[in-house]
């Protein structure tokens, strides 16, 4: 069965100007969200997408942006008080990914 | 395998040393190893040491595998790879299995940079190519590498079941090999973790309940306990284990449904509509689900699919509805506790 999350919220974006058509992103994308139409990058699917950033930082272009971090209520409740970035804890009795 | 016996902790065998071999099967005390890790014993703790390791009898044209150096990880790859001969480049990542090491950036280029240079990997391979783990494209940068070390990054199958078959197909992934699961099983190995601290941060409350038990009005007994303790369970254990089929797409949506379901069963089963128990058993049927609903929110960091703008959007959301009912039902269950008395009302 196919888990979805909520709809409409990533941050993803695809500049297709700049794409050159590598297929890295198609390639690691853990949940499948591009494909290679006519030697370009195509965002299939966005709410498919979890933020995690693999696409954006091997994309040789630099045509992908998304703001990426961890999906993590707990790493995001840690950060207001801690005013940081989320991090995934993964210490103590921080449950981790 | 300790990190003790490992010739390569300091990050590089020194010359005429050899490489240590690894087994592609496991022990007894690997597996017992796992399950610790499973269960949050020692968890922080169970790594391997960094650097170049042998599979097999691999030669200069062998595959370069490279992997994170939680120990649980590194014994699920080297399960996978009998009869295969490779090379395995063991990052750093204190202990920390590759997509989470990944989104911290220890699993990252630098890392992987420096480990190459200090393993010394160049004399060993001079095809100067490596197989990376997929889920560890969220923190290398394959072209960066490539830049700066010459080598050259191929993206591998998600799950080390795959390797082998990856590798045999001339490092080509399938669709599938390239999709990230998260079926029952992958579901339920991490309830534990989420059921150990949840039992952690009771205990207290337990315990000082225990207290007022003494002297309040109107005790908790057995059922009390049962109701809070599968409130828990519905939260930490059922959820995680039923997400795909519970309605919603919320966690802390679905947490509070399973919360409200169980609480509601319990507490009518067990009678606990009748007069004198009214205003506990309307407290606890705010303050359970809300408590289910908060520990299901919280496995979002163990699931494979959220992203963080759906998790803070969720938080911003549900967290208002669960700080208020739990404090209304925990003010309501704690006053009939205390003054609700035991022969009116």
């Amino acid at each position: 069965m196919k888990h979805r999350y909520l709809k409409d919220v990533t941050t993803l974006a695809l500049n297709a100007g700049k794409c050159v058509g590598c297929g890295m992103c198609a390639d690691i994308c853990p949940h499948g969200v591009f494909e290679i139409k006519d030697r370009k990058a195509q965002i299939t699917d966005k709410d498919l997408c979890m933020e995690c950033g693999a696409c954006a930082l091997n994309c040789p272009a630099d045509a992908i942006e998304v703001r990426a971090g961890v999906g993590c209520a707990a790493a995001i409740i840690k950060s207001w008080f801690t005013g940081g970035e989320p991090t995934c804890g993964c210490s103590g009795d921080g449950a981790c990914c | 395998m300790s990190e003790k016996n490992c010739c390569c902790s300091s990050g590089g065998c020194p010359d005429g040393m050899a490489i240590q071999t690894v087994p592609t099967s496991l022990t007894l005390a690997d597996h017992f190893g796992s399950w610790k890790a499973r269960w949050g014993i020692g968890r922080m703790d169970y790594k391997v040491g960094p650097g170049l390791y042998a599979v097999g009898k691999p030669d200069s044209d062998s595959p370069v595998l490279v992997s994170a150096n939680y120990k649980l990880t590194f014994d699920i790859l080297r399960k996978n790879l009998s009869g295969l001969d490779c090379w395995l480049l063991i990052l750093d990542t204190k202990g920390i299995n590759v997509w989470c090491a990944a989104g911290k950036g220890t699993f990252g280029t630098d890392e992987l940079i420096r480990r190459i240079e200090m393993s010394g990997l160049s004399k060993y391979v001079p095809h100067k190519k490596l197989i990376l783990p997929q889920l560890g494209a969220t923190g290398v940068s394959a072209h960066e590498v490539a830049r700066r070390s010459g080598f050259a990054v191929t993206y591998g199958p998600v799950r080390a079941s795959d390797i082998k078959a990856f590798i045999a197909a001339d490092c080509k992934a399938t669709k599938e090999m390239r999709t990230v699961q998260f079926n029952l099983w992958d579901r339920l190995v991490l309830t534990p973790m989420e059921l150990v601290p949840a039992v952690q941060k009771s205990l207290p409350v337990l315990g000082a309940l225990f207290i007022t038990n003494q002297f309040a009005a109107k005790p908790f007994d057995k059922h009390d306990v049962t109701a809070y303790a599968g409130a828990v369970v519905a939260g930490s254990v059922v959820t995680p284990a039923l997400l795909p089929y519970i309605p919603g797409k919320a966690f802390a949506w679905k947490g509070w449904l399973v919360g409200l379901g169980w609480t509601a069963k319990y507490l009518l089963l067990t009678r606990r509509f009748k007069k004198g128990y009214r205003l506990k058993s309307t407290g606890e049927l705010l303050l359970l689900p809300a408590v289910s609903s908060y520990l299901a929110m919280n496995f979002t960091g163990s699931s494979t699919y959220t992203s963080p703008s759906g998790v803070n959007k969720e938080m911003r959301k549900a967290l208002p509805w669960i700080v208020g009912a739990a404090a209304v039902g925990g003010a309501l269950t704690l006053g009939a506790h205390l003054f609700g008395g035991r022969k009116k009302k």
